[in-house]
């Protein structure tokens, strides 16, 4: 696949004439890389519409690849890193699929020796570049937005409980909860209530969205375990949206101790450890 | 927050996490209608109990969301549907504090005083559908 040496010849029109062989080439080294990750089928489809969205772009040398005769092909690229972060390939693996284009066509004008020629290679070198770079931040972008989705989920899973005080415990519970997690973390608490030896636990619900009967029935629960271990539970942060939706839904709390913040329940448990908060007046 | 969408969503309910994403496009819904904050919580923690209900006794489903206006006002509205074993005595079933099972027997008679409008269809051995609409105020 290689052209005749001295003939002078417009890079695009030599890509346009031999696109069949050069993608099928293209192909061809990018599945070896992939190690059969990707199909010939699913990259040929990829690579002929990206081959179609570079072909009025060649003899660019990138450094313009912001302006709007990119627009198709930045919108391509994007796609297709976003399917490439979704199926679990590196950022460099889907960068080497733009950079191999560029050893198919030197490959493609090897023999040539003609200067013009050779210095539309070198733009298009530089081109590709600026494609593969763009891969990459379209990459660490898709990645972040999955990372975003993951850590909010994350979140919920993750809920801590802190010693506040000596003898105080407090766990916030953030989002929405599901009786699984509410479950886990109800069964920290009573553990930590356990090794710690508190008497006194705040569950703050500031941060709930929801609480229905399968939550409020781990509430429920986990304040009578942890009466039975000799420690008082506090609610804390119940929102008048939350207390109105508890109230319809016909569930009693019946004596447990609720505040409306988790400052008030903190004073609340530390008058009950017998200590005192008082302002002090600062000369 | 997804974009905003025409027509019904379906969701499927056949595990403990498709509840929350239940709960989650209500709560998208509620908040596009503009319903209270009051009315957003109640209606999302209907949603929660009758999803559940579906998940745990109906043996999983799927739960439809989608927006309605009767003219004056507009309103969201949220089915769950299943084909579990249905409910044989639905006087029990809405009792306050009657269950089958370990729950609080709250969800439905719960649920039914969170919203403004609340049927049930069900039938021993084919199945429940529990349709509830909350209007904006
Ligand atoms: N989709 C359903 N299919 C069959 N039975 C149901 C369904 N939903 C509710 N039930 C019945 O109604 C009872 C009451 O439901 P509910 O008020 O939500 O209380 P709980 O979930 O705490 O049992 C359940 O225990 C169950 O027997
Ligand atoms: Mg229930």
């Amino acid at each position: 696949m290689t052209v005749d040496a001295g003939r002078a010849q417009n890079l695009t029109d030599l890509m346009r004439d031999s696109a069949e062989p050069l993608i099928d080439e293209w192909v061809g080294v990018v599945a070896a890389l992939l190690r059969g990750r990707s199909t010939k089928t699913e990259l040929e489809a990829d690579f002929r519409e990206f081959f179609a969205a570079l072909l009025p772009v060649v003899g660019s040398d990138g450094k313009d690849i912001g302006g709007p005769e990119f627009t198709d092909l930045r919108a391509f690229l994007e796609e297709y890193s976003r399917s490439r972060v979704r199926a679990g390939f590196t950022p460099t693996e889907t960068a080497s699929s733009v950079f191999s284009l560029k050893r198919v066509v030197f490959d493609l004008t090897e023999s040539s020796d003609d200067p013009q020629m050779f210095r539309q290679l070198m733009a298009f070198s530089g081109l590709l570049d600026a494609l593969g770079l763009l891969t990459f931040e379209s990459f660490a972008r898709v990645r972040e937005e999955i990372i975003r989705e993951q850590s909010e989920q994350l979140l919920e899973l993750t809920t801590p409980v802190v010693k506040v005080w000596e003898g105080v415990l407090a766990v916030p519970l953030v989002g929405t909860l599901d009786s699984a997690r509410t479950q886990v973390v109800m069964e920290k608490l009573l553990e930590a209530l356990v090794e710690t030896g508190s008497e006194h636990a705040i569950i703050d619900i500031t941060g709930v969205f929801a609480v229905d009967t399968q939550v409020a029935q781990h509430l429920l629960k986990t304040v009578v375990a942890a009466r039975l271990m000799g420690a008082e539970c506090i609610v804390s942060g119940i929102r008048p949206q939350i207390a109105q939706t508890i109230v319809a839904l016909g569930i009693e709390f019946g004596d447990i101790v609720t505040k409306a913040s988790l400052a008030d329940a903190l004073r609340h448990a530390l008058r009950r450890e017998g200590v005192d908060v008082v302002r002090s007046e600062i000369a | 927050m997804p974009p905003r969408s025409e027509g019904p969503e379906e969701l499927p309910i056949t595990a403990d996490d498709d509840v929350v994403r239940v709960r989650q496009l209500v709560r998208t819904y509620a908040q596009q209608t503009k319903l209270s904050l009051v009315d957003q919580t109640k209606l999302v923690t209907a949603a929660s109990e009758l999803a559940r209900n579906t998940l745990i006794y109906g043996g999983g489903g799927f739960a439809r969301v989608e927006e309605v206006s009767d003219g004056r006002r507009a309103g969201v509205r949220a089915s769950f549907h299943d084909e579990g074993p249905g409910i044989p005595d639905l006087t029990l079933a809405l009792a306050d504090g009657w269950s089958s099972g370990s729950g609080l027997g709250l969800g439905l008679s719960g649920a039914k005083r969170l919203v403004d409008q609340f049927d049930l269809d069900t039938e021993v051995g084919r199945g429940t559908v529990v349709t509830v609409t909350k209007w904006k105020r």
